[in-house]
């Protein structure tokens, strides 16, 4: 087992202060390892997209520490170390229709990275950069002169992993990246994915609601819920045996492309108040190798039958 | 009966008898935008069958016209689209020929409702939540102010919002997303009508709020004897709600069957593909299926099949004429050339042939 690349330890994220703090993310502890999909899932407001911004240093951790690479990267930086972390760390978003400058051409909005980090010698390799980018995520080098309201939306969204890829990241947080595309463009956009991560051995952390989508892209899957993480296993082993009663009703709640199976499904529902942490505290507990939850020995014991 | 003169004040049939179980029939229907002085056709003949009691779900891509289609049946087309051809019969009327508003308002909302895809949008944030409800009774029932509220308050307890009296009179802000689209729901469904549309409604949702709102929608549909029309892109979704579908490619219906039709003896390419993209039936560590390039752009005259090239299974005929409806069983309808007498024997690809016993794989069940 190769060392983790970024290893997220204890990490709480809170808003407000005093009386009206809110804590978003609460005590989360997982590692990515290189070439690794972790997914992390969960329904919204459960703090998903929180941790993935933790990741990026857009909020100030409250606890614990974010360990990239062997540097803590919730300290004070220097500034090389803030750039060095900046470049490896990328981000796509959800919306494509969003997330791209309207004004800018293509050939900006994948450079600007490269601008603001001086990356290129002279404008020529620059420019062969951009194509390269262009290139990698199946664009043709010529739209680089054209505008976003120009592309559809899974051609935005190739613009977006683009402009990610062009930075030379090894760590992509990919926020929804595919949540607001059409099922036939979906697929395009996931196998893309799946190739850059072979051809650049890139990591992913994955954030997404859509678990039917998580299983087929992740190696590992971490349910998110209320801020907690409440389950993490190797993707294929959370849907044969999930053991959280909220990863049960998350996975009952994915519809299923059939109609007979959909049509018997029971639905779970999840009930916060059916475990008994008034009297035993719940810890995080490896239930199987590789298989944590979070659970109360009692509790595990009747979720392990 | 049979023809309505539109100059005529326009007249329901509302006794059963005369249409069968049949409640809407669109045939044909021809959508053209006006955008920017080029001409965009939406619907190039699409057509569907609305049965009483049951769910129809169209299915298809952004852009395949399926909102469109919806959107002529309450006539609620943009501002630059008109109807050009085609003719949608409910109850004796001909929908497409109305033009008056205050036809319209007797069957909008009236008789057929419909439920938007953003719960944040459909809301007015300024007015509390009973007094949207009460507003839509008011108008449509006829209900004074007090009988009104009460049809509200019931309304609220109908689509399961729990303490009605306090939630009456808060506002959409104070709402989360489920449950404004609960709201919005009940007024929908708020004078009885006999169709719902629902356009998306749970796409914005997180799953397990999705869940509940489509349990939610198929217990007033048993309880009220609605017939619904419901619009998506996910074919999980389809699977749970449907009775019969429709799959809908660059404003026309491609296939159209019942929901075992659909799923397990489909008929036209684009159908396998969609099915074959769904992500439950990728094998890790391999490429998904995913349909190669983009839809046309309906700005231009689309000679022959719309799909042809994007689709691996085209035929050289696919590229210049246009295909004809080929009835496979009496509910199942495919456009495409495969279906023709003279067409070489194409089998669907394996992955959608055995669809049942890949999900029951991968999903553990």
């Amino acid at each position: 087992m190769s060392e983790p690349l970024i290893s997220v330890k204890n990490i709480s994220v809170d808003f407000g202060s005093g009386k009206k703090r809110f804590r978003a993310v609460d005590h989360v502890s997982f590692d990515i390892r290189r070439g690794e999909t972790l997914s992390l899932v969960g329904e919204s407001g459960s703090g998903k997209t929180t941790v993935g911004r933790a990741i990026l240093r857009i909020y100030p951790v409250a606890t614990g520490s974010i360990t990239f690479k062997g540097t803590d990267i919730t300290k004070k930086l220097t500034s090389s170390e803030q750039r060095d972390m900046c470049r490896r760390i990328q981000m796509i978003f959800q919306d494509p229709m969003a997330s791209l400058n309207e004004r800018a051409k293509i050939d900006y909005i994948v450079s600007e990275g490269l601008y603001n980090f001086k990356l290129f010698k002279n404008e020529a390799e620059r420019k062969e950069k951009v194509m390269k980018a262009l290139l990698e995520v199946g664009l043709l080098p010529e739209f680089a002169s054209r505008f976003p309201h120009e592309f559809s939306g899974g051609q935005r969204q190739r613009i977006g992993i683009a402009r990610a890829l062009v930075m030379e990241p090894e760590l992509l947080v990919a926020d929804e990246p595919i949540s607001a595309l059409d099922v036939s463009i979906r697929a395009q956009v996931i196998n893309l994915l799946n190739r850059l991560k072979e051809s650049h051995g890139l990591s992913y952390l994955f954030i997404a609601h859509d678990l039917s989508v998580v299983r087929f892209i992740s190696d590992r899957i971490a349910v998110i819920y209320r801020g907690k993480i409440v389950e993490l296993a190797e993707s294929e082993r959370l849907f044969e045996k999930p053991l959280h009663p909220y990863t049960r009703a998350l996975l009952s709640a994915v519809p299923v492309p059939d109609p007979e199976i959909e049509k018997q499904k029971k639905l779970i529902v999840y009930d916060p108040a059916q475990h008994p942490y008034d009297k035993e505290q719940p810890i995080w507990t490896e239930a199987e190798p590789g298989h944590y939850v979070l659970t109360s020995a009692s509790e595990l014991d009747k979720w392990m039958r | 009966m049979k023809t309505n003169n539109t100059n005529i004040k326009m007249k329901l049939d509302t006794s059963p008898k005369n249409y069968g179980d049949i409640l809407i029939e669109a045939k044909d229907v021809e959508v053209i935008f006006n955008l920017r002085g080029k001409k965009l056709k939406a619907l190039r003949g699409a057509g569907l069958v609305l049965r009483s009691g049951e769910t129809l779900t169209i299915v298809g891509e952004s852009g395949s016209g399926k909102s469109v289609l919806s959107k002529t049946l309450i006539g609620m087309l943009d501002k630059n689209g008109t109807i050009t051809n085609g003719s949608i019969l409910y109850r004796g009327v001909d929908l497409a020929r109305i033009s008056r508003e205050e036809d319209w308002l007797t069957i909008r909302g009236k008789r057929i409702a419909m439920i938007f895809q953003d719960p944040m949008t459909a809301l007015n944030p300024l007015k509390k939540i009973g007094e949207q409800i009460r507003e839509v009774i008011v108008m449509h029932c006829g209900l004074d102010a007090r009988a009104s509220r009460t049809a509200a308050l019931e309304m609220l307890e109908k689509v399961g919002i729990t303490d009605p009296e306090r939630r009456y009179e808060q506002y959409p802000h104070e709402f989360s997303g489920g449950m404004r689209q609960r709201v919005v729901i009940a007024t929908a469904i708020a004078c009885n009508p006999e169709i719902l549309i629902c356009d998306e409604p749970t796409t914005a949702l997180d799953v397990t709020i999705q869940a509940q709102i489509l349990e939610l929608i198929k217990k007033l549909q048993k309880d009220m004897g609605l017939s619904v029309l419901f619009i998506t892109h996910d074919l999980g979704v389809v699977a749970k709600m449907a009775d019969k579908i429709a799959v809908m490619y660059a404003g026309q219906v491609v296939e159209e069957g019942s929901v075992e039709e659909i799923f397990y003896d489909s008929r036209h390419p684009y159908t396998w593909a969609l099915l074959a993209s769904l992500p439950q039936l990728g094998v890790k560590g391999k490429e998904l299926f995913a349909i190669k390039g983009t839809p046309p752009s309906l700005f231009k005259e689309i000679q022959g099949d719309a799909f042809a090239p994007r689709n691996p299974y085209a035929l050289q005929v696919d590229f210049y004429h246009e295909h004809p409806l080929f009835e496979i069983s009496p509910t199942h309808r495919a456009r495409t050339w495969l279906l023709d007498a003279n067409a070489p024997k194409v089998e669907p690809p394996e992955i959608v042939v055995k669809l049942r016993e890949h999900l029951k794989k991968t999903t553990g069940r």
